[in-house]
């Protein structure tokens, strides 16, 4: 097995008492699409914000390429290329979608995306650009936040709930533009409450239940039973 | 009588724009990091005493010794934010408060330490009584448009940080979602004492075109606090423009006030304040909301 580009080992991370993740572990190989889906609450947005830097873990390892980054802050994980595409869009509403997109590459790591290459990918920002963020409609402005990660050139996006609150019709469009991203090399983790989207989507699959993996395995291998199993703790 | 009454309104404008110098660097605190720097005003007077202190050790003018104090004030700036300020920074909005009050009381009483209580004023020579006619009655004093002229080009400036350029977007990002903006690659602290700087940079000019004008002495920051205060409020929160028509209508307010009665001075400017916060919470020209 090749060294993976991403190892969470057995991490624990909290919200000041509250433990919300318990020794969980996934890897992540270079150019793989890994899903992880869980009910809400089980963890899945803590284990990308502790993998993005956003909340520190209190156990356990964080190695991307090779080397640790479990204390590394928010902004420095950044610049070593992993981009979260955070849960809500969360788009800079005083800023125009341009500037928003800028935003996301002021950390000027080098590679195949910029502006152009982005509208490219998402034609409909490019029309808008220079409207403010809020003027976008939901899926708009998931495609901007994808776009804006984009921006900092990374080597793994972890994208946080795509879906929520669109229309299926606009989530089948954003995922239909995921294979282009992964063309470029990026490695994904995608968090998604739609299983079957994630299904489609992944290679991998982990499944968490209270902060604790309770499935892992390659997507088409794994039963409907044993994932709603899993994801339902029946 | 009528000229002397524009005149009047006159010099309260020109007077208006060192108070928008006062209110701009307040404003752009309080609306990068949502800190209320209760130290500004002595901040403003710690810039004067640099300034003097420079004056007199380089025999330069007060208006040259920008090119130092504007840099040496920026660096405290910075230095204030990255050891000091950030660590008071969260959901509360207290500890900053409680910090700079605390700071506010050690400037004040560290600068009569060095300096006592006496009166001190910067010298700018000829140019301080240079005036020139431009109506019937009417004249302007040459620092006071200089003054005036600075200010607007400080808020201009400001303006166009703020827009068109990636310090200025890195602002407002940071200002609207911290979190966020930490996940694009922005250390905030640095962002944070970025704002710090260019706001004490703003000091330096204030402090200087202050001690140019009037006499100080180590006590009387936080009147010039509230000036800023005043003129942040009137403007309405967020608005560079609208902070120097609160400058303006400030300093107006306060002209008048003196023409009427040298003693209400300070009394009309509160009081327009007092009015126009009453009638417009949110300010005259309120930040659109995106």
């Amino acid at each position: 097995m090749p060294d993976p580009l991403l190892e969470v080992r057995a991490i624990d991370a909290y919200y000041g008492d509250f433990q919300a993740l318990f020794g969980v572990s996934l890897r992540v190989n270079a150019g793989e699409v890994v899903a992880v889906i869980g009910a809400n609450g089980a963890g899945k947005s803590t284990l990308l914000k502790s993998i993005a830097g956003l909340i520190r873990p209190k156990a356990g390892d964080i190695v991307f390429d090779g080397e640790p980054i479990g204390v590394a802050p928010a902004f420095a994980v950044v610049k070593r290329g992993i981009a979260l595409v955070p849960e809500g869009r969360r788009l800079f509403p005083s800023l125009t979608v341009e500037e928003n997109l800028l935003i996301g590459g002021q950390s000027r790591r080098p590679g195949p995306w910029t502006l152009d290459r982005v509208y490219d990918l998402f034609p409909v920002l490019a029309e808008r650009r220079h409207l403010p963020a809020p003027a976008l409609s939901g899926g708009q402005q998931q495609m901007a936040a994808i776009a804006r990660a984009l921006m900092s050139n990374p080597r793994l996006l972890l994208c946080d709930e795509i879906s929520l609150g669109l229309a299926p019709i606009v989530v089948r469009d954003i995922y239909a533009r995921l294979p282009a991203i992964v063309a470029e090399g990026l490695s994904l983790i995608v968090v998604e409450q739609d299983i079957a989207q994630a299904l489609k989507a992944a290679r991998q699959v982990y499944c968490l239940q209270e902060g604790r993996i309770a499935l892992q395995g390659a997507a088409r291998e794994l039963t409907r039973e044993s994932i709603l199993a899993a994801y339902f703790g029946v | 009588m009528a000229m002397q009454w524009l005149n009047v309104i006159l010099q309260g404008v020109l007077i208006g724009g060192l108070y928008a110098m006062f209110a701009a660097g307040l404003s752009l605190i309080f609306g990068v990091m949502r800190l209320v720097n209760i130290a500004h005003g002595d901040l403003i007077v710690l810039a004067a005493y640099v300034a003097l202190l420079v004056t007199q050790g380089l025999g330069v003018d007060p208006l040259t010794s920008l090119l130092l104090v504007t840099p040496i004030m920026a660096a405290i700036g910075y230095a204030l934010q990255r050891g000091l300020l950030n660590y008071t920074l969260g959901d509360d909005l207290l500890p900053p408060l409680l910090v700079t009050f605390g700071l506010s009381i050690i400037i004040q009483n560290g600068l009569l330490e060095l300096f006592t209580a006496d009166s001190r004023k910067l010298q700018a020579g000829a140019i301080e009584i240079q005036t020139f006619q431009v109506a019937q009655g009417i004249w302007i004093g040459v620092l006071p448009l200089i003054q005036f002229a600075v200010a607007v080009a400080v808020i201009a400036g400001l303006q166009a940080l703020f827009y068109k350029t990636a310090l200025g977007r890195a602002f407002r990002a940071t200002s609207d979602d911290q979190a966020v903006a930490q996940l694009m690659g922005l250390d905030t602290r640095h962002v944070f004492a970025m704002a710090m700087a260019l706001s004490l940079a703003i000091i330096a000019i204030a402090g200087v075109f202050l001690a140019v004008r009037t006499n100080f002495d180590p006590a009387i920051g936080p009147a010039r606090l509230i000036f800023g205060f005043e003129a942040v409020i009137i403007g309405g929160l967020g608005n560079m423009w609208g902070t120097l028509v609160g400058g303006v209508i400030l300093g107006v307010s306060q002209a008048i006030g003196a023409q009427i009665d040298p003693g209400w001075q300070l009394l009309a400017g509160h009081i327009v304040f007092l009015a126009i916060l009453a009638v417009r919470p949110q300010g005259l020209f309120p930040k659109v909301s995106g």
